[in-house]
């Protein structure tokens, strides 16, 4: 390459790699907002919030096309948002609002996206799996190139669904990418103290003849360059990838839970390696001025900020709303 | 396929049904354990590898969990699929699914996203296969708001309730009874379709309304046969065909007409169906009612393997006539 190609690759790259960031500012900002708004008593039931896993859901997404179909956990606010879910809908969906992305019929551990082909985030664990790869499928038979994508935690890898859904996507070649969040812990146990391998989902890919990578989750570029690769194989009809990335969650498991179980020297090491840490300086590395970050921290503080002024100012749900949406014709009747 | 013509067995009735869907519309697709090639393990499948190739009729392993999420997730996806659950039992190992998954996520989702899905299954006793497959467990599904349950009692209703349920965006469940399987009937016109929710009053009578589903619509015609012939008693007999949606209209006027009720399951009594159709018609008809209602249900306890023991476990015709007759002469 020559030196001008390389350096406008260098710009490219940094401008692709500051739009991330910038959408991992917002995700960050909008879990500490409900972090807030929760301690404020305007939040109600539970959150499980995803920061430190940003890079995740970032660096998938961008590696993904708009069609594709993504299904989470209920630690699903940064997919929601990565897939383009507003913060404004999000938080608003926490707080109970009728502007709610689900008009507040889901709540945090149910976001749901589909405009953006966020299909869900599902409170059982591993639940989901096998409806990615029924996603996968689908694709396949409408004969379009679409993946689908699933999203879940260490703690998942170990129940039936996870292996269900592995050999079903590995025998039907399907394409689906598996990605395991692996930031240590489920609730409160660690994953190691429950699991015989060392790595719960990777180590266990070879035993459904799966290809599988094993990543940094904190690093965007890592993972948008695995979900690629794995996006690639799966649009070629060549199967599922399993990757196993590695995270840690800043926050205890839930909203009730400080993390106390957690080792001082384990977490101030994490935090060190917090993906916007390594985001910015990654930036630097590509010639992305400083100001220019700092200008993209200030935007995503303040589309937050609205978002939250906006969400408290919603009105509550129509009382009527309680009784539409479970059937297609808007109703709930079960009976004549 | 069978002849074209004349009557069809209710086995052969539900690979018809499915095989007019999948000629009407190619979205849909069939998937479970030994559906192709073997044609299911009740031949209920039978002809469709043949007719429309191992990528619409996909023989999947056993994963139920795999099975019915793989399927919600097509569903969601725009696919209509039609998801076997071999025995009915074994819907417990997806209970995830049928409990939590396919019936919430159209209302988590503030409506964002439907679920156009089918779950076939082979319920209930008369074969003698013991405790673990011959349970009836429509009650199981009848628990949970967001889904809908078909459980069609002849072979012209099993490709006219299956026709409705996979053109449904909602997701149903239909019970194919096992001891059905080898009764005949006409075959119903091409085009023949039963919607959900509609109750047939399948013999008409003055004296007592019998409400009966799938495999206890026959005992119940058994036994309004001999209570006109040995007692004089002239009994209107209801095929439900559907649990949700629960055609209570149907119920309403018939106990009008009869003023006396007799529920026919063949879940167990505790948490049967008839105890919900009983309560309704206790809230909204007590007034119409003559005498005390009364519930034939299997009894509460897991199905015996030998035959003398599951008759007198399930509800026979004696039952029913005896329980008709204590209401008739209250
Ligand atoms: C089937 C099921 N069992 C238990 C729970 C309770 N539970 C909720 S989250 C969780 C831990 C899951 O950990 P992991 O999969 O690692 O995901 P993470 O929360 O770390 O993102 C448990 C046990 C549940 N929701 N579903």
């Amino acid at each position: 390459m020559s030196q001008s190609a390389v350096r406008e690759a260098m710009v490219n790259e940094g401008a692709e790699l500051l739009a991330m960031y910038e959408r991992m500012a917002v995700i960050r900002r909008t879990e500490k907002a409900a972090y807030d708004l929760f301690l404020a008593g305007l939040v109600k039931g539970t959150t499980h919030l995803a920061a430190g896993h940003e890079a995740i859901a970032v660096g998938a997404s961008a590696a993904l096309r708009p069609d594709d179909h993504v299904f989470a956990t209920y630690r699903g606010h940064h997919h929601t948002i990565a897939r383009g879910g507003s913060p404004e809908a999000c938080l608003a969906e926490l707080m109970q609002k009728a502007t709610g992305i689900c008009k507040a019929k889901g709540g945090s551990m149910h976001l749901t996206y589909a405009e953006g082909g966020m299909l869900g985030s599902y409170a059982i664990v591993g639940a989901h799996l096998p409806m990615a790869v029924g996603a996968a499928w689908s694709a396949r038979l409408l004969r379009t190139d679409r993946i689908a994508v699933a999203f879940f935690g260490d703690g998942a890898t170990n129940i039936g669904a996870f292996h269900e859904a592995l050999n079903l996507a590995q025998v039907w070649r399907l394409p689906v990418v598996f990605v395991c969040e692996n930031n240590l812990y489920m609730e409160y146990t660690p994953i190691r103290s429950v699991t015989a391998v060392e790595n719960p989902a990777y180590d266990r890919a070879p035993a459904y003849g799966m290809a599988a990578e094993l990543i940094d989750g904190n690093d965007v570029i890592v993972v948008r360059d695995a979900v690629a690769r794995a996006a690639a194989r799966a649009r070629a009809g060549e199967g599922p990838t399993l990757i196993e990335a590695k995270t840690y969650r800043h926050y205890g498991h839930s909203r009730t839970d400080p993390a106390k179980y957690r080792p001082a020297e384990e977490v101030e090491a994490w935090l060190k390696r917090d993906p916007l840490t390594i985001a910015r300086a990654r930036l630097a590395g590509l010639g992305v001025p400083e100001a220019e970050i700092d200008e993209a921290d200030r935007r995503a503080a303040e589309l937050v900020e609205a978002a939250v002024r906006a969400a408290k100012q919603a009105p509550p749900p129509d009382l009527a709303e309680a009784f539409t949406d479970l059937w297609a014709d808007g109703g709930a009747a079960w009976r004549n | 396929m069978a002849e074209l013509t004349g009557t069809i067995s209710y086995r052969e009735a539900v690979a018809e049904g499915i095989a007019r869907e999948m000629r009407r519309d190619p979205t849909v697709v069939c998937l479970g354990e030994d559906i192709g090639a073997a044609g299911g393990v009740f031949k209920t499948t039978q002809g469709l590898l043949e007719e429309f190739g191992a990528e619409r009729v996909w023989d999947t392993p056993i994963s139920e969990q795999a099975i019915v999420g793989a399927a919600l997730g097509a569903a969601m996806t725009g696919i209509r699929p039609v998801a076997e659950i071999m025995f009915s039992d074994f819907l417990a190992c997806c209970w995830d699914y049928l409990a939590n998954e396919i019936p919430k996520v159209r209302y988590m989702s503030g409506g964002q996203v439907k679920v156009p899905l089918v779950i076939r299954t082979a319920n209930g006793g008369g074969l003698g296969f013991g405790a673990q497959h011959s349970q009836a467990v429509e009650n199981w599904a009848l628990t949970i708001p967001g889904l809908k349950i078909a459980a069609p009692s002849t072979p012209a209703d099993v490709i006219g309730l299956m026709a409705a349920a996979i053109r449904s965006d909602d997701p149903v469940i239909v019970f194919e009874h096992k001891g059905l399987f080898a009764s005949r009937g006409p075959r119903p016109p091409e085009g023949h379709v039963v919607e959900l929710g509609r109750a047939a009053v399948v013999r008409e009578g003055r004296d007592v309304t019998v409400l009966a589903l799938a495999a206890t619509v026959p005992t119940a015609l058994a036994a309004a046969e001999r209570l006109a012939a040995d007692h004089g008693v002239s009994a209107e007999v209801i095929d439900l065909r559907c649990l949700i949606p629960l055609d209570m209209t149907t119920v309403l006027e018939s106990v009008a007409r009869t003023s006396r009720l007799v529920t026919v399951e063949e879940n167990p009594h505790q948490g049967g169906w008839g105890g919900t159709v009983v309560s309704l018609v206790v809230e909204e008809g007590f007034e119409l009612l003559d005498a005390p209602v009364r519930r034939v249900a299997s009894a509460n306890v897991p199905l015996p393997f030998a035959d003398v023991l599951e008759n007198e476990v399930i509800p026979t015709v004696d039952r029913v006539v005896a329980a008709v007759r204590s209401v008739v002469d209250y």
